[in-house]
């Protein structure tokens, strides 16, 4: 900031004209601040005088067209006779005389939820009940660390850190709109409304989405209420049943919550057997990780995603480098880690769902949707590009192997495409034990993150096992972070159930995960899974290890951007896609429902009908769509007309049609696999 | 400071700008590029640089503003007052005192949030924002439009059709009014500071224009507030909640509590043990009982204190065509379709509020300090002058006189003609004014005059005044609120919801161990009697309007047009105070189970400084929710003390004296 106004005020002095284009881009209150000592000085100094002249001048033109701009767009009519508006849903039902029948209950996913302070340190005074996460987020900027002390739970517990209270945002507006005109929910809302919705038939859930799902209820009794709430809502409805609308993380939540409520007391609600069958008529599921995403896997190893794997490879240096000494990622990395619920989202039903070193259910998929003509043009590639060529012998198994997705992380591009008998595995079950003495750090003041304890050694003893399964991947975050690991496995599962009457599954940690856990007895309760597809979807990671460095609090792993496959391969920047919505890959969206609880499952024993919507991404024609109107994006898709449509039906008692694909999640050769896995049991 | 360095260069340089360009333009490194600049400056260019110059003071003001610590504005407080006290949720934290008993507020009328789920054409982009309370922007921008979708169906006192405005729900319904306004906030505040959070404290937002029965009827607002009370009792261990009820809130909760006791079809089916199970205090802040006389002249000229000075100030503004807007008689209109109004109507008829000649606060002295000061002056001249007796003996139980001179006479030499039997019709404005509503136009100079005829109205006739001047809105009302004293309360006629409100219709429930607290605040001139004048005769206009220029001497009760008592300013401490001083006092036919009460008055000190807001001692309406002493004995009582730990009773008015004047059987 200093150098730039000197800079700028050295153009001045020699150039008067040119500074006052200078001065355009320039913060409007730097200049005049600092040239007001310099007029004092040297009045003589007429150029000195011009040059600041000029930047009022200039200052007041930009002003004065700004709110005319401004006046003319507050005067221009709401809807622009060029923009093809669709017709909106509400309306459209509206006069087709549906109204408002079943009570709507929203649940929201992890992230869009509003946290508000209740309690806070010293340093947040003033934010008493303001919003810390969700809104504006001024106060990142004004006090990031204050802001990301207030966000960070305790390590040990996964509740709240001694003096410091957050809470989740109550009501609709906890997450109708994420920041100013990001909607989330609010479209859905708007357009419910104008069949008849308000407070009294329509309920948002409120819970703390940083910690586990069981916690929400030790420390806000957030079950207690949902379930005091749908029993309301059930009565001053006319005994209608409700429509549950949980979004992403939401899903688990409300298969949680579905469990929960059907459980004895001490541990569950304690509403008996029959409970969801009394009250629930449909969970219109929106995008719902059942079975995990792989983005948590990049997330909690290295706190990145494909954003921001993208931004490094746009500016790189930018975020690893110790800017303004802010250590951005670790700092990331580090209050992620102390949120259980992150864990919840990490892959579910291991390698018989997600693939093993050597197939993946999605193994087929083509990134370009023209299929046969792109494994042509891989193979072609590979044969004729040397650039590829050159890296390590790729030619020889580029044509005919499909895609690994099941190595969830690779070391290398290389090894992410190897067989796995010319991989270079190790035990890990060695490590674990080795792990015992931790290495004497050279950091001082207290631990980040867990990767300080490990010393140089085992860093380099993960990074030499090449691959990694979903199922090795949780070895390789018990050792490497054994405390979150902990914390974690106390809440979570990730597994598939061998026999499910088995007493232990009773317990609390096994009811989000859709494989380890029975449907409730309720044949009549319907469940929907609705979801994007078409968008290219994070699936498995290319890893390396980062620039070697004596320093502190690094992350020592980091996405390798560099890793490009060819023009149709699905691998870009270090990350291979899948079809899905962006976070949420096809499988893990649509399995359930496809196949898992179809039919009478062990999974589904009293047969609950499931039904698929799938809907196909289609980007905004134009700028002036915004978000779209037929988006598949995993959040954008609460202002898919077609969706919209679906839930009001459903909430206004008609019947949807059937399923309604446009994936692979039924034929997919790989899915049948995984599925004579499953009901083989 | 800044500011004038930076102007004061500016005319110096530009003579010398003068002088100096010959010389200038020949030292020119590049003399070809300043001539066109120079012609370019011109008119437009200097307002473009005085807005700039204007911009970046205020940036860099704002600028400022931002980065000065948080603590600023209080430290220079601190440097100009001295230190505060600790605010009462810090103080009691370091006594040690934890969250216990869930809290439920109830908001009373006006402050509560409305916000719009289906609107008219003109409320278009409005979809769940605010009407009422925040920042009241459409209330400027498309003033009809707003009234249209804050007016309620006449016939139905619901929603009129195609519009649904609804309670913001949540504590964000109440805690500010407006910006920087604060109802509940300064107490959910400190209630925060010993642990409370979301989860133990819940606002009961209601549609606080419609009547009880009918929130519960459109809203189930009555079984969410069941429903969540027993959440809150089982997911805090058993332990009972403590309600706080404010100003019209307290009638609302007294609806409730009957409401959930009675049987299924009319009430909640809680159970005649609901109460004693579920509720350990109620604790009522300014609460009016018996009613407030600021109703009446809201419902007979949609006038009160506030718009009588107004309009004594700027005659002519509010009742002029101004803008063609027609302020008082759409506010009008828009008020008498709201039935909550009418749950204030005073209760309890001249029994309560006094008759002709007598009122339960005769004798009060409206400036006690002044006549303290010169004591002996007054005693000397007591008998001698004729007006300073006639001050002090105010005829409060006049609520309405038309003419100074008449609330001031003998009962004996009014001339009284009634008005019951008047003619109406006899129309005087046809067509002129058929946008606007208010069932004056029905009356005709003949029901006006005869209004005007009967000269003096007591608390009971007050009622059938406005069954004569609005029965279509009464007859709504009668629906839903009652105002009578009962006889028998074991009638079975009782049991219908309309007394619910009417703490002298109903019984308390049977729950001895719940408390009953009534907090207000006193020291405050409140409105308890008007003078009445009839208005110009226009052809749209309310016929009626309070006369400002009825004033008393210095030391009268009587003030542009409006007798004056003690109380909060919008409550007199008579309403407030008397069912917990009297009427529900040990065990009564109104309280059978003796539920202790206790009266806890705050006497009203007005803010010392300007930093202070609006101070922490207040007694005032809505300014006592910021009062520290009330705020720490909520606290004490959600931490679990009980009426005995505060020290029962705290009282500064006659409210006792007063109460043994009323004649009520109990």
């Amino acid at each position: 900031m200093a150098s730039s106004i000197l800079r700028f005020r050295k153009l001045c002095y020699v150039e008067p004209v040119n500074c006052f284009s200078d001065s355009k881009i320039k913060d409007p209150v730097g200049p005049i601040e600092e040239a007001l000592p310099e007029l004092r000085k040297q009045r003589k100094q007429r150029r000195g005088w011009r040059c600041w002249d000029m930047c009022c001048w200039t200052i007041g033109y930009m002003c004065t067209t700004w709110w005319l701009l401004l006046l003319l767009y507050h005067s221009v009519p709401l809807t622009l006779p060029g923009l093809q508006v669709p017709e909106s849903p509400g309306l459209k039902l509206k006069n087709r005389g549906l109204s408002a029948l079943h009570p709507v209950v929203l649940v929201p996913g992890i992230v869009t939820g509003g946290l508000e302070l209740w309690e806070g340190r010293p340093c947040a005074e003033g934010l008493f009940r303001k919003r810390l996460w969700g809104g504006s987020f001024t106060e990142i900027f004004k006090r990031p660390l204050c802001w990301l002390e207030h966000l960070s739970l305790d390590n040990e517990t996964g509740l709240d850190p001694p003096g410091i209270r957050v809470r989740a945002v109550p009501g609709l507006v906890a997450a109708d709109y994420f920041a100013p005109g990001y909607f989330v929910w609010a479209v859905l809302i708007e357009n419910l409304a104008k069949i008849g919705y308000e407070g009294k038939n329509l309920y948002m859930t409120a819970y703390d989405w940083r910690i586990s799902f069981q916690n929400t209820e030790v420390r806000d009794q957030a079950l207690s209420r949902l379930k005091s709430r749908i029993e309301l809502m059930f009565v001053t409805n006319g005994y209608n049943k409700v429509v549950v609308v949980p979004h992403s993380m939401g899903s688990l939540y409300f298969l949680h919550f579905l469990k929960w409520v059907e459980a004895p007391p001490p541990m569950g609600g304690g509403g008996g057997p029959g409970w969801c069958a009394k009250h629930i008529k449909t969970v219109m599921n929106i995008g719902p990780a059942f079975l995990g995403v792989p983005r948590a896997v990049s997330n909690i190893f290295s706190a990145e995603a494909r954003d921001i794997v993208f931004a490094r490879a746009m500016a790189p240096g930018f975020l690893n480098s110790d800017m303004f000494g802010l250590q951005t990622l670790e700092r990331v990395l580090r209050v992620s880690r102390t949120w259980d619920s992150v864990i919840s989202l990490l892959p579910k039903g291991g390698e018989t769902v997600w693939g093993n070193l050597d197939w993946s259910p999605e193994e087929n998929f083509a990134c370009d949707p023209a299929r046969k003509r792109l494994l042509q043009a891989c193979s072609q590639a590979n044969h004729s590009h040397p650039i590829t060529n050159s890296s390590n012998g790729k030619l020889r198994f580029g044509v005919e192997d499909p895609i690994r997705f099941g190595r969830v992380i690779s070391f290398g591009k290389d090894s992410s495409q190897l067989p796995s008998s010319q991989l270079k595995l190790n035990d890990f079950k060695e490590l674990l034990r080795n792990r015992g003495n931790p290495k004497q750090s050279s950091c001082n003041g207290e631990v980040w993150t867990e990767y300080e304890d490990m010393g140089k050694e085992s860093i380099q003893a993960i990074a030499e096992n090449k691959a990694y399964t979903v199922e090795s991947y949780l070895d390789l975050l018990r050792f490497a972070a054994p405390k979150m690991m902990k914390r974690a496995e106390a809440h979570f599962s990730h597994g598939i159930a061998e026999n499910l009457d088995d007493p232990k599954y009773s317990h609390y940690k096994y009811w989000s995960n859709p494989l380890e856990t029975k449907l409730p007895d309720a044949p009549d309760m319907e469940i929907h899974c609705l979801y994007g597809v078409g968008i290219p979807t994070e699936r498995s990671y290319v890893y390396k290890l980062s620039t070697p460095s004596n320093k502190c609090k690094r992350i020592p792993f980091r996405i390798d951007d560099s890793a490009n496959g060819n023009d149709g391969e699905c691998l870009k920047n270090g990350v291979y896609f899948v079809d899905g919505d962006e976070s949420v890959p096809v499988i893990s969206t649509g399995y359930m429902c496809a196949k898992g609880w179809r039919g009478k499952t062990r999974f589904n024993p009293s047969g609950s009908p499931t039904r698929i919507r799938e809907y196909r991404h289609k980007a905004p024609a134009n700028l002036l769509e915004g978000r779209g109107f037929e988006s598949g994006a995993h959040v954008d898709i609460l202002g898919n007309v077609a969706m919209i449509e679906d839930i009001m039906r459903v909430a206004a008692g008609e019947e949807l049609g059937g399923d309604r694909i446009y994936s692979d999640i039924l034929s997919g050769k790989g899915n049948a696999n995984a599925a004579q896995c499953l009901q083989g049991k | 400071m800044s500011m004038m360095r930076q102007r004061k260069p500016k005319p110096q340089l530009e003579e010398h700008e003068e002088e100096e360009e010959e010389e200038e333009k020949k030292k020119k490194v590049r003399p070809t590029e300043d001539p066109p600049l120079k012609k370019r400056w011109s008119c437009v260019d200097s307002c473009c640089w005085f807005i700039g110059l204007i911009c970046s003071i205020w940036w860099f003001l704002l600028f400022l503003y931002n980065a000065m610590p948080a603590s600023f504005p209080q430290y220079v407080t601190e440097a100009i007052t001295g230190p505060l006290p600790d605010p009462p949720g810090v103080k009691l934290q370091k006594e040690g005192l934890k969250a216990k008993h869930p809290v439920v507020f109830v908001p009373g009328i006006v402050t509560g949030g409305l916000e719009l789920w289906e609107g008219h054409h003109c409320a278009d982009g409005l979809f769940r924002k605010r009407l009422w309370g925040g920042s009241f922007g459409e209330l400027y921008k498309r003033p009809l439009c707003w009234v249209e979708h804050l007016s309620l169906d006449n016939e139905t006192g619901l929603d009129p059709p195609g519009i649904r405005v609804r309670p913001v729900t949540g504590l964000v319904a109440a805690d500010y009014f407006a910006p920087g306004y604060f109802v509940w906030a300064v107490l959910i505040a400190n209630l925060a500071r010993i642990g409370y959070e979301e989860k133990t404290m819940y606002m009961a937002s209601y549609d606080w224009r419609i009547s009880f029965q009918n929130t519960e009827v459109r809203d189930q607002t009555l079984s969410r507030i069941k429903s969540n009370i027993e959440l809150m009792v089982a997911t805090n261990g058993g332990k009972k909640v403590v309600v706080i009820p404010h100003s019209m809130g307290v009638l609302y909760f007294l609806h409730f509590m009957k409401w959930v006791e009675s049987p299924a079809p009319m009430g909640g089916g809680g159970g005649s043990d609901w109460c004693a199970k579920h509720i350990k205090a109620v604790m009522n802040i300014g609460g009016p009982f018996l009613g407030v006389p600021k109703a009446v002249t809201g419902l007979f000229s949609a006038e009160a204190k506030d718009v009588a000075v107004a309009r004594a100030l700027a005659p002519g503004f509010l009742d002029k065509d101004f803008f063609r807007l027609q302020t008082l008689l759409h506010v009008m209109r828009m008020t008498r379709t709201w039935d909550s109004t009418m749950s204030m109507i005073p209760k309890g008829g001249d029994v309560i509020w006094g008759g002709l000649d007598w009122s339960p606060e005769e004798g009060y002295d409206c400036a006690p300090k002044k006549q303290k000061s010169n004591d002996t002056m007054i005693t000397d001249s007591n008998g001698a002058n004729g007006r300073q007796s006639q001050a002090e003996i105010v005829n409060y139980g006049r609520i309405l006189s038309f003419g100074k001179d008449v609330a001031e006479a003998e009962s004996s030499k009014i001339e009284r003609t009634d008005f019951r039997g008047a003619v109406k019709g006899n129309n005087f404005a046809n067509g002129t004014c058929q946008d606007v509503w208010t069932e004056y136009q029905d009356m005709g100079i003949g029901g006006i005059k005869a209004v005007a005829d009967y000269k003096v109205y007591t608390a009971g006739s007050i009622l059938d005044l406005l069954h004569f001047i609005a029965p279509k809105m009464m007859k709504r009302g009668d629906a839903h609120f009652s105002y009578g004293i009962a006889e028998n309360l074991d009638d079975p006629e009782y049991q219908h919801y309309k007394y619910w409100s009417n703490p002298l219709e109903t019984r308390l429930p049977h729950a001895p161990e719940m408390e009953i607290y009534s907090m207000y605040g006193v020291g405050i001139p409140t409105e308890r009697a008007y003078v009445y004048k009839l208005s110009p005769t226009t052809d749209c206009n309310i016929p009626f309007q309070i006369d400002t220029s009825a004033d008393g001497d210095d030391d009268s009760c009587l003030q542009g047009g409006v007798f004056l008592v003690n109380g909060d300013e919008t409550v007199p401490v008579l309403s407030a105070g008397y069912m917990c001083a009297k009427g529900w006092r040990g065990k009564t036919r109104f309280n059978p189970s003796g539920i202790p009460t206790y009266v806890r008055e705050y006497d009203h000190a007005p803010p010392a400084t300007l930093l202070e807001g609006r101070g922490t001692q207040s007694g005032a309406h809505v300014d006592i929710m910021g009062n520290f002493a009330l705020i720490e004995d909520i606290i004490r009582v959600a931490a679990g003390a009980t009426g005995e730990d505060l020290g029962r009773d705290r009282v500064y008015s006659d409210i006792f004296k007063w109460s043994e004047k009323i004649k009520l059987r109990l």
